[in-house]
């Protein structure tokens, strides 16, 4: 006898809705976003900005935890770095255009990501953790201890101009209260864009190699798969992404200043993930959402914001295997089992399931 | 001449110093499978309490003894309340647990004694220099803290090689499961490795007290560098990790104190950026030739 | 390329393939070759080097000498992921599939890793059905039917064994290494096992990992004893079963 969540539909990739509710609810969440600026005061709409760039950052080390099953805390650093190159390229009074900042962002960091992916794939679980990390975290000591960055204190920087058809859109010609307003549609369409690419990219024939290597990389090598090659194109894509998500940064707050570029910054992504669920990328969202949420939380309940949130992950990682997304579907009983041979079955599959793998459809 | 001799012994002194947080991280990392990104905040919290003994009793001599037992009950306590049911969990996990630590752990530290830089004063006893040749003296403490160390070391390598405990040890960090087939208690050997672990940490943090003074997020360099000398020592190798760290501490020293003078020019503006990450550079060349670390078994 | 002179024969051959750990000589000096539509068994007591060996013509471990020649190429120190694509699949001692995934994805990842062009990869699986039928014939080859979408890490033990051999035989190999194929299946999975690997070395040069002796001289055309990593024996079965050496090493003990 055989449960019905033991048929494999769901090892299929559920990146994207996979009904027509689903996509509803996606279109909902994002009319909701796109309207929320007109009622929320700007201090809340610059905190919705901040988690949709934590949520692109978590989108983009999702494509390596969740999709590839490798835990890298080096990609906070290609996160500042970008907001560096930014900086670099245009200094406080020196604004360029965002068409030539984010290919030149998402490129440097693309870049840093192909010569530490290139030498941290070399080794495997704890060792590329700590490999990751500390290269991640030769990234922050440049800009910590040189004054390529403005040093220790950070400094300002030229946001981005926002061009579109010839025109230039200027936050500081409008109304005090939409100053912000630029930014925040900025990191809508980009978290959009950025979220249906990886979906689109997860649901192919890369994405299932990416899956096959997260459960037994030992066997895809010997099926015939260039492993190395694969994790590190996931690597750098992520690396890139990351990238974007620094950009974004930049043109949100203006400023940049060492703590963008510290593994801080990678474990925070991490948790987003962790928090909203390991399994989809919406969980990744999810879960910036709710990190930014409980970083306020925390701040408005007590003068202790890290020892709030010490313990809400302490408690988060004990309790929320599954992460938000998956409250409801993961009680207890129902978490699989590591070795699922205790539940064998020998006869042909029973007539109950009524789902289909993706790719017999 | 004497300022090289100089840095030298800053070197060897800071790899030593070195050696006790790594070789813990590597311990515990080998034989619990655990990675403790918190490992540099124990580091932070020895330094404190060395901070606090002292400004309570008006000596590091009390500071150092309550170190190590603190340390001991700490590592014990984590093991226990907390540790033990991250054995078999995914790196991921293990990862924000222990992250979630160094949050706590730094507001804590906060709560108590506050953001601001204390120094930590050498006690008396050590408060002059030994002259090493004409116009040369060396600070009696620093002295006193590579002896330290290398009494810790050798205790520590005395313990794993000769002892049975030991012994487990080193077949656990081959393989795990040896521990119950040498049919020592399992949970013992966890604890033991943990507290261990744990508490060479924290007296690290006790002797760098007056050499560094304390400040918040201390931890957090010397994790990165301990990180560095177990990849380059190799996995679960305590020899491996005393030698790394002493190549570490002698070649960032070294490095910092020298690559400096080229600075100035285009190119020796280079050479002095490479200078200060000469660590991470040689990091780099061990990837590439031996992923495995100088004393690590190949994979 | 053309063959050289000074060398054996086969679609795939050994020359003198040695692999040393430390002193221990796990592989010693083992020539041997496998010709399509032969069914060749290397067998051996535990530790006498066989799964090593495997592991040597596939790559997984690089020889300290010696030289692995596929059709007369020499293809010594090629990379594992390489070997499917050249034509030489395996299977593992220790089954080795993808547990969380469906049986049909397995095989269908085994066959988008050889049969894919790289200009494809991100088009949906869906898409790519000549990859879906490739797959579903080698399940239904096996014996798998209507086993496509189960997880296959809740298989039986025997059916996970015979994924195993599907994932090798899907990309249609010049040379099928199986490794202990049998281990751990009961008496009657043992006897259609029999019945495919026989079907399959009539298409493949087919190398079998065994140590049931009664087995491999059932169905073997020709084998070779391995003891302590050397060639003890090697040639028809009977030839074995009356080889001198091979009675007092080995058979010996069975009386």
């Amino acid at each position: 006898m055989m449960r019905p969540d033991r048929i494999a539909d769901r090892t299929a990739h559920r990146m994207l809705p996979q009904s027509a509710a689903g996509w509803l609810a996606l279109a909902a969440v994002v009319g909701v976003l796109a309207v929320l600026p007109l009622s929320a005061t700007p201090y809340y709409t610059g905190l919705v900005t901040t988690a949709m760039i934590g949520a692109m950052l978590a989108l983009a080390l999702h494509l390596l935890v969740g999709a590839t099953g490798l835990v890298s805390l080096g990609h906070g650093a290609f996160y500042g770095l970008a907001a560096y190159i930014v900086y670099l390229m245009s200094p406080e009074g020196a604004p360029r255009p965002i068409w030539v900042t984010l290919p030149s962002a998402m490129l440097v960091a693309g870049i840093a990501a192909l010569l530490v992916g290139a030498l941290s794939l070399r080794t495997k679980g704890f060792f590329f953790l700590m490999v990751t990390l500390a290269f991640g975290q030769m990234f922050f000591f440049v800009f910590h201890d040189t004054k390529l960055g403005g040093g220790t204190d950070g400094a300002y920087l030229a946001k981005p101009l926002i061009q579109a058809f010839g025109l230039t859109l200027d936050p500081k010609e409008l109304p005090r209260a939409q100053r912000g307003w630029p930014a925040y549609y900025v990191a809508l369409v980009q978290l959009v864009v950025t979220y249906l690419g990886l979906a689109f990219l997860l649901n192919s024939l890369f994405g299932r190699v990416l899956e096959g290597i997260k459960v037994n990389e030992h066997r895809m090598e010997a099926m015939g798969f260039a492993v190395h090659r694969y994790k590190l194109a996931a690597f750098v894509i992520a690396g890139m992404l990351s990238g974007a998500a620094g950009h974004m940064w930049s043109l949100h707050s203006g400023f940049v200043n060492p703590e963008l570029v510290s593994w801080h910054k990678s474990a925070e992504a991490l948790l987003m993930i962790l928090l909203g669920g390991i399994g989809s990328l919406a969980g990744a969202i999810a879960g910036a959402f709710a990190y930014v949420a409980l970083g306020e939380a925390a701040q408005l309940a007590t003068e202790r914001k890290l020892l709030v949130e010490g313990v809400v992950i302490l408690a988060a990682v004990i309790l929320l295997r599954n992460g938000i997304m998956g409250i409801g579907s993961s009680l207890p009983g129902m978490a699989e089992p590591k070795e699922s041979s205790a539940l064998e079955i020998d006869g042909p599959p029973s007539q109950q399931e009524t789902s289909v793998h993706a790719a017999s459809e | 001449m004497s300022g090289f001799l100089s840095q030298l012994l800053n070197g060897l002194q800071y790899g030593l110093l070195l050696f006790l947080i790594a070789s813990g991280l590597t311990l515990i990392f080998g034989v619990l499978g655990i990675i403790n990104l918190a490992h540099g905040s124990l580091f932070m919290i020895g330094a404190y309490l060395a901070f606090l003994v002292t400004k309570a009793t008006g000596s590091l001599w009390f500071a150092l003894p309550v170190g190590i037992g603190a340390g001991l009950v700490i590592g014990a306590v984590l093991e226990r309340v907390l540790f033990r049911y991250f054995y078999d969990r995914e790196h991921l996990d293990q990862v924000l647990v222990t992250f979630a630590l160094i949050l706590i752990f730094e507001e804590m530290r906060s709560l108590v004694v506050g953001n601001d830089f204390y120094s930590v004063p050498v006690p008396a006893a050590l408060d002059f220099s030994i002259p090493i040749t004409a116009g040369f003296s060396y600070a009696a403490y620093r002295f006193f803290v590579i002896g330290a160390c290398l009494v810790l070391a050798a205790a520590l390598i005395t313990w794993i090689e000769r002892t049975n405990m030991g012994a487990v040890i080193r077949a656990a960090a081959e393989k795990p499961e040896m521990v119950d087939i040498l049919g020592l208690d399992a949970r013992r050997v966890h604890l033991t490795v943990f507290a261990v672990g744990t508490a060479l940490a924290v007296t690290a943090g006790g002797l760098a007290a007056p050499l560094t003074s304390v400040y918040p997020n201390m931890g957090d360099g010397m994790l990165i560098i301990s990180f560095v000398v177990v990849v380059i020592g190799g996995l679960g190798s305590v020899s491996g990790a005393f030698f790394a760290a002493l190549l570490i501490g002698l070649i960032d020293t070294l490095g910092k104190a020298y690559g400096q003078a080229f600075a100035g020019s285009g190119l020796g503006n280079i050479i002095a950026a490479c200078a200060s990450m000469a660590v991470y550079i040689l990091m780099v060349i061990v990837l590439l030739f031996r992923p495995a670390g100088l004393f690590g078994r190949r994979a | 390329m053309q063959p050289l002179n000074d060398m054996p024969g086969g679609v795939l051959a050994t020359q003198a393939l040695s692999k040393a750990f430390g002193g221990l000589r796990a592989v010693d000096d083992v020539t041997l070759a496998l010709n399509v539509g032969e069914l060749h068994a290397v067998i051996g007591p535990n530790g006498a080097g066989k799964s090593t060996f495997v592991n040597l013509l596939t790559g997984q471990l690089p020889p300290t000498s010696g030289r692995i020649l596929l059709e007369g190429r020499d293809i010594t120190g090629t990379p594992a992921w390489r070997m499917p694509h050249l034509g030489i699949a395996r299977s593992f001692q220790r089954t080795n599939i993808l547990k969380s995934l469906s049986v049909l994805e397995n095989v269908r990842l085994a066959v988008q890793a050889v049969r894919l062009p790289a200009a494809r990869v991100l088009r949906k699986p869906a898409r790519e059905t000549a990859l879906i039928e490739t797959a579903r014939r080698a399940i239904n080859r096996v014996g798998l039917i209507g086993f496509d979408r189960v997880q296959s890490g809740v298989l039986s033990h025997g059916a996970q064994r015979q994924l195993e051999i599907a994932m090798a035989l899907a990309v249609d190999p010049k040379v099928l290494l199986l490794d202990e194929p049998l281990a751990g299946m009961g008496q009657e999975e043992g006897e259609r096992m029999a019945v495919l690997l026989q079907s399959l070395a009539k298409e493949h040069a087919l190398l079998l990992i065994e140590h049931d002796m009664d087995f491999v001289f059932r169905v073997a055309d020709r084998m070779t004893v391995l003891v302590e990593g050397a060639v003890l024996a090697s040639g028809k079965p009977a030839d074995v079963r009356a080889d001198p050496a091979v009675q007092a090493a080995y058979l010996g003990g069975r009386g």
